[in-house]
């Protein structure tokens, strides 16, 4: 896998770097015109990612207000991280939306799936369902804001035809997580169960005929077969949409901005209202770094589930 | 066809209800008349129906006719918020794309001591939350004075990302090598190749990721939120956030706020419309963004 043998720029290289003739001499290689070509992007990996990385690590044991230099101050922050009610609460409304928004949307996306895989192909059904998708976050926030209010929303309207009373679903602390997190499985369904879709088109059709020959339901086959098959896949689906659940913002910046009281403060909204409104920036990257970590936990956790057992289909 | 097929063809046909009535909505509700709609919530037409929303949001009616359909009066001015997100999802795309590109060719085809370490390192970066390091780069752009700017908006995103080296990368990998050998024998350097024969080549997956980098930048929030406040700068998304706080809490602007909102999504569905086949194959494709 080292790309250093020293291989002019002819025929040689033509199979490749597995093949290159070892024993060569280290060299440079290509590494001028490589330079030139990685610069820019190195340029803003460096500025934008690298430094930013190691200044917020940095600013985490700091006080920090952005009006004067950042002042040490060791691990106080992550002590008063330990007493903040604030802090827990976030933690614990976010992991309710996760857990609520994975599950509904993972499961759904999974039905989707299967009955896309059993009836049509079709290219349209994909695209229509992947669109919420592609609508920013904002627009799906504020259209559904306004299908949900209380009083005019076409949603309360419906539920008073079925007889129901109108439920306050922004201003009601038991739905507004519920509400935001469906809200979110309405845009992240279609994609999921696109990739759930791709995921299921890897399984080889003899897989299923020889279930069939053993006269196994399609219920059956679905929990014996279909599922643990699909295991890989759906463990990269979880690891990547749970990593984009827990960053939740920009749906309770536009619609209940953290209320009602703090029903809906999750994390990344209290470290946004920490930084920006109270310019508490040493605290606010403390958070961060604790997200951060939280976030490496869970995916690597998942990962090593999936890992477990790399494929059934051996 | 057999009872379960029945059921699936209904569950599927109720999804693409579900999916697709909130884009209804929005457009019924955007052509309505607000002061008439609490009488109507149930309408499934347009209630009164009008372009009132759509002049008021794009500031084309004056403040009294804007009061009289339920307006709150406020300035507001879409064309110019459309303008801003033109400006910064057309540049952010273009030089993100083009950078990635050079950076993915020295990944795929050059040979430099540590290239996979360095590169390892680039996919590191992936699983750093954006807000992590959200907050120093908010300080340092601060500290550049580029708050509500241009340049400050699109600077952190307009030289790569993870993802879109790593896509390209992927590409530039399943070329075939002999036409890049030929071309070598004939004489041509890198940039030739690259140039002349890497890029040509890989039209389709570039416009791919040029089309997903452009929703996304299109769609973001959170940055143009924190640097981008002020209006000559103002992109769609942080308008309509304005928009909604602006809006009287007694009886909001409804009709004006999904106005507005169709205007956002709106490039994005034409877009979408226009690429759908490749975008909905990219998802099987890339796997996973």
């Amino acid at each position: 896998m080292t790309a250093t043998t020293n291989a002019p720029p002819t025929r040689k290289r033509s199979h490749g770097e597995q093949a290159a003739p070892p024993g060569r001499r280290r060299s440079l290689g290509d590494l001028k015109v490589a330079m030139i070509f990685l610069a820019p992007a190195t340029l803003g990996f460096v500025v934008f990612y690298i430094w930013p990385t190691l200044r917020g690590a940095y600013l985490s044991f700091t006080e920090y207000s952005l009006l004067s230099a950042p002042k040490f101050n060791g691990l106080a922050n992550y002590e008063r991280m330990l007493h903040d009610s604030f802090f827990w609460n976030a933690l614990v409304v976010t992991v309710e939306y996760v857990v609520i928004n994975i599950g509904v949307q993972t499961v759904l996306a999974v039905g989707i799936a299967m009955v896309m895989y059993r009836l049509t192909k079709s290219i349209t059904v994909r695209a229509v369902i992947l669109a919420p998708y592609l609508v920013a976050n904002v627009v799906v926030a504020l259209v559904w804001y306004w299908m949900l209010d209380f009083q005019v929303g076409i949603v309360n309207q419906g539920l008073s035809w079925l007889g129901i009373d109108p439920v306050a679903f922004f201003g009601d602390s038991h739905w507004a997580i519920p509400t935001v997190a469906g809200i979110n499985v309405w845009r992240h369904m279609g994609y999921t169960a696109l990739l759930v879709f791709a995921g299921l088109q890897t399984i080889p059709a003899y897989v299923y005929e020889a279930a069939e020959v053993d006269g196994s339901t399609e219920w059956k086959t679905f929990w014996r077969i279909t599922l643990p098959l699909l295991r890989p896949v759906l463990v990269m689906v979880l690891v990547v949409t749970m990593i984009g659940s827990f960053q939740i913002f920009d749906t309770v910046a536009v619609t209940t901005q953290g209320g009602p009281i703090n029903a809906t403060r999750v994390i990344y909204y209290y470290i946004y209202e920490r930084a920006f409104t109270r310019f508490d920036f040493g605290y606010a990257s403390a958070m961060a770094l604790v997200l951060f970590a939280i976030l490496a936990v869970v995916s690597l956790v998942q990962l090593r589930l999936l890992r477990a057992k790399e494929s059934d289909l051996a | 066809m057999s009872v379960g097929r029945t059921v699936a063809w209904v569950l599927l046909f109720i999804l693409l209800i579900v999916t697709l009535f909130p884009f209804y909505w929005m457009l019924r509700t955007a052509f309505s008349d607000n002061t008439q709609l609490p009488g109507h919530p149930g309408s499934l037409l347009p209630v009164e129906s009008t372009l009132g929303a759509f002049k008021r949001v794009l500031g084309l009616s004056t403040i009294e006719e804007a009061q009289a359909q339920g307006g709150s009066g406020a300035a507001v001015n879409f064309w110019l918020y459309l303008r801003n997100s033109l400006v910064v999802a057309t540049i952010t795309t273009v030089c993100q794309v083009f950078f990635s590109a050079m950076a993915a060719y020295a990944f795929a085809r050059l040979r430099w001591p540590g290239r996979d370490k360095v590169f390892a390192l680039f996919l590191a970066a992936l699983m750093v939350p954006p807000i992590f390091t959200t907050l120093p780069n908010f300080v340092l752009i601060k500290n550049l004075g580029l708050l509500n700017s241009f340049a400050g908006i699109i600077l952190p995103g307009a030289f790569m990302t993870p993802f879109a080296i790593f896509f390209l990368r992927q590409f530039f990998l399943g070329i075939n090598r002999e036409l890049e050998e030929a071309a070598m024998i004939d004489g041509a350097g890198h940039r030739r190749i690259f140039f002349g024969l890497i890029i040509p080549m890989s039209g389709a997956p570039i416009a791919t990721l040029a089309i997903l980098t452009y929703i996304n930048s299109w769609n973001d929030y959170f940055w143009p939120l924190l640097v981008g406040q002020q209006e000559n700068v103002r992109v769609l998304t942080v308008a309509l956030g304005v928009f909604r706080s602006q809006t009287p809490q007694g009886g909001p602007d409804w009709a004006g706020l999904m106005a507005a909102t169709l205007i956002a999504a709106l490039p994005m569905i034409i877009l979408f419309l226009a690429f759908a086949k490749r975008i909905t194959n990219s998802i099987g494709f890339s796997g996973i963004k």
